[in-house]
């Protein structure tokens, strides 16, 4: 076998939906591995004696272990060694972006392509999608009551393992389905809806974890409330207040926040108007301002929307400030979304939106810009080059620019400790806020991070709530964070 | 699941529903609104809390059939349960006692104006109230407003009932006779921005409930922004009441028309179902 380990300097090339359907409707592009893919592409991993993709997972994934399974052809055991870790599988496969953490540590990038460890987890995560295999657990009762705050990947981990130890969970959420930004944010053509409910409801039934939707922490009931019904609370609601650019225009009717285009998209599902009641507005030319994955997403949703709509002639730009190796994206949507057609401005910011009398958006002031000396993070600076204005004819402008902790789960209840960015300030070794017995973590804490890096943050706090509930010392771990 | 407990019809089009709902009806308060679904397909409908009752554990709401969901939801009975209910979202409206209190609703707008003026009363304001709409069969619950104001005027656009007259015709009436210290106005846009515009000539402090398009009602969307002085201001969180002198009007407008023709496809589509339904 040593001989095709030499050959084999390529990944496996993951299987995909052809770029002129695919953009054509809402369905998964990646259509994921087959058993024989998956068993040569494992057959890849050198199993390194100290490997660095442990090192780059957030929640320290034993990669090697579960490869060997995989390339031993015992997929079962596989799925046992991944779920020491790691629970959710099948969604990280799909979106962590492991260019920067596994993938981005494996020792074959000296001579070729890293081993396709996101593929690979996919696999596993799918395969243990429709065997089961790997029971949840849940370990005799303790008799303690925990809530959650948020049923995104931060508080969902946290819920599983506090459950798994046997305290009483229940989950609060918002909105009318659980998963949050994995249910809301992420489209289905790279995260299939009907994974995200599997997985929760999955988890929910082993685990006799309650959710509450239609909750609203902070007007339904407040955190003062949860602390005097729960032993602990965890808090865990992400980054939701979406961004606008403090340019003129933003009001126009054809504006509006990623998070609003995206919400009507995946959670109302507007692109089946009018069978779901939510519609949801394309023009014939659009743009959208950013280019990390919300950007993305909501490009490559514009152009299927515009295909399924019957808008002939349709395009749809992202307009970016830096240039392309600056791009935040993870690195195969990027390339999705060029090859679907997506047409990228880089080293470009908008100064002002225009309308017409009624309203409408018409167009778009721009300045180019080029890059300067790189600032104290070592990102370098765009910077606007003078008389370069130009104007770019538009109807639909999305702004994804990120987003900020949304404040509305402290209402009554300021006594928290937060920074000046709205983020919960918390112990980083331990996951705890400044208030006894209320621990939280994910995007809340660190401003919008990723799926994994959440994930790993609800793990923290869960050790450190199931330690506090059993009466010992917290544990310190190294803070799991990516950067 | 949420269940409807009663369902009454207050003119041909504004109708009224209680729903089961104890926690919300615990924390509610005057000046909030609820969102919900009807089905699993359905949009998230934003609608004020017309009234509470803590302790049978329901809360009211009323609204008027413009649209395929409020026309689906009249559709439901007694018995029948929503799939979302959330709440109480938005905050509440800030009762004082400010000496008198001009309290205008148009339409539709009496339902959640009913409970501010209740509230302003139990405060001891002096409550004069004005109940416009754009004939008799729109008008409702003046009994109701009767009961909690120290004088009521109704009129209507056409003269069909009351006064034949738009509501800021005898606002301007009440203010150049009485020391008038605040205004609240409820209703179409259209109509809270003319009673912006007469109060601002007079200085008058006045409040107006905002009723955007949305999705979450969190703040997560940022689909129902306003212009406002101070910048961008969600209406979800921010709101929905207002100092009706720093809204920016004509862009509130233009922006409710955003899904005006979605929405006249969704209405052809349910006629033409129900139409079905009625043949088979």
């Amino acid at each position: 076998m040593a001989g095709t380990k030499r050959l084999q300097k390529l990944q496996h090339k993951m299987p995909l939906q052809d770029k002129l359907i695919r953009i054509t409707n809402f369905n998964e592009v990646a259509l994921g591995y087959t058993e024989d893919i998956a068993i040569a592409e494992a057959r890849r991993c050198l199993q390194c004696k100290k490997p660095g993709c442990v090192k780059g997972c957030p929640v320290g994934v034993l990669i090697p272990q579960f490869i060997k399974a995989i390339s031993e052809k015992n997929i079962d055991e596989a799925v046992r060694v991944m779920k020491i870790k790691n629970n959710l599988p099948a969604i990280c496969g799909r979106v962590c972006p492991q260019e920067t953490q596994c993938e981005g540590s494996c020792v074959l990038i000296k001579t070729g392509e890293p081993v396709a460890i996101g593929n690979l987890e996919r696999y596993v995560g799918d395969y243990e999608l429709s065997h089961r295999t790997c029971p949840l657990i849940k370990t005799e009762q303790s008799g303690k009551k925990i809530a959650i705050v948020g049923s995104g990947p931060a508080g969902l981990t946290c819920a599983v393992d506090l459950a798994r130890e046997g305290h009483q969970v229940t989950i609060f959420e918002s909105l009318h389905h659980p998963g949050g930004v994995l249910t809301y944010g992420i489209p289905e053509f790279r995260l299939p809806k009907s994974i995200v409910h599997s997985e929760i409801e999955y988890a929910m039934n082993c685990l006799d974890i309650e959710i509450k939707t239609d909750h609203v922490i902070g007007r339904t009931m407040t955190l003062d409330e949860l602390l005097e019904k729960y032993d602990a609370v965890f808090i865990g609601t992400g980054a939701g207040l979406p961004i606008f650019m403090n340019i003129p225009g933003i009001n126009y009717i054809g504006v509006l926040s990623a998070n609003e285009f995206l919400s009507r998209i995946n959670l109302m599902k507007a692109y089946l108007f009018p069978q779901y009641d939510t519609p949801v507005r394309i023009g014939k030319r659009v743009a959208v301002i950013g280019a990390g994955n919300v950007a993305m997403d909501s490009a490559r949703c514009a152009l299927r929307l515009q295909r399924i709509k019957g808008i002939e002639l349709g395009e749809v730009r992202v307009i970016y400030r830096r240039s392309r190796d600056e791009v935040p994206a993870r690195i195969n949507e990027f390339r999705h979304a060029e090859d679907e057609g997506v047409i990228f401005e880089f080293l470009t910011n908008p100064l002002e939106i225009l309308g017409d009398s009624n309203g409408n958006v018409i167009a778009m002031k721009c300045i180019r810009m080029k890059l300067g000396e790189p600032d104290s993070n070592g990102r370098r600076q765009p910077i606007p080059i003078a008389g370069s204005e130009f104007i770019i004819e538009v109807d639909t402008v999305i702004m994804a620019l990120g987003t900020n902790p949304n404040p509305l789960v402290f209402k009554n209840f300021d006594k928290i400790q937060t920074s000046k960015y709205g983020t919960i300030i918390i112990n980083e070794k331990t996951g705890e806020s400044s208030i006894k017995r209320l621990w939280a973590g994910g995007d809340i804490v660190t401003g919008s991070a990723t799926v994994i890096s959440a994930m790993g943050a609800g793990k923290l706090a869960a050790a450190n709530i199931h330690r506090f509930l059993s009466g010992k010392e917290p544990i310190q771990e190294p803070a799991l964070s990516i950067s | 699941m949420y269940k409807i407990l009663e369902k009454q019809a207050l003119s041909d089009i504004i109708k009224l529903l209680v729903i089961q709902a104890p926690h919300i009806a615990k924390k509610a308060k005057a000046g909030q609104f609820v969102i919900l679904r009807i089905t699993q397909f359905g949009e998230r409908i934003p609608l004020t809390i017309a009234d509470f009752d803590a302790e049978a554990g329901t809360i009211t709401v009323i609204f008027q059939e413009v649209g395929k969901s409020t026309r689906q939801l009249w559709s439901l009975n007694p018995g029948d349960n929503l799939v979302t209910l959330v709440g109480p979202l938005g905050n509440p409206s800030e009762i004082e006692k400010y000496g008198t209190v001009v309290c205008v609703a148009g339409g539709v707008g009496v339902a959640p104006i009913y409970s501010i003026a209740k509230a302003l009363k139990n405060e001891g304001n002096r409550v004069i109230s004005i109940m416009g709409a754009r004939n008799k069969g729109l008008l409702f619950w003046e009994e109701k407003m009767k009961s909690v104001s120290d004088d009521l005027i109704v009129c209507t656009d056409d003269g069909s009932y009351g006064r034949k007259a738009v509501v800021t015709t005898p606002l301007k009436e009440i203010i150049s006779t009485n020391n008038v210290n605040r205004v609240w106005a409820i209703g179409p846009a259209i109509m809270m921005k003319f009673v912006s515009i007469v109060t601002m000539v007079f200085n008058i402090p006045t409040v107006v409930s905002l009723n955007t398009i949305m999705i979450d009602g969190t703040g997560m969307c940022g689909g129902c922004r306003v212009l406002h002085e101070e910048g961008a201001k969600f209406v979800c969180v921010d709101g929905p009441e207002f100092d009706g002198h720093k809204i920016a009007w004509d862009s509130l407008l233009l922006r409710q028309g955003i899904y005006r023709n979605e929405e006249a496809n969704a209405i052809k589509q349910w006629e033409h179902t129900c139409h079905l339904e009625k043949t088979i």
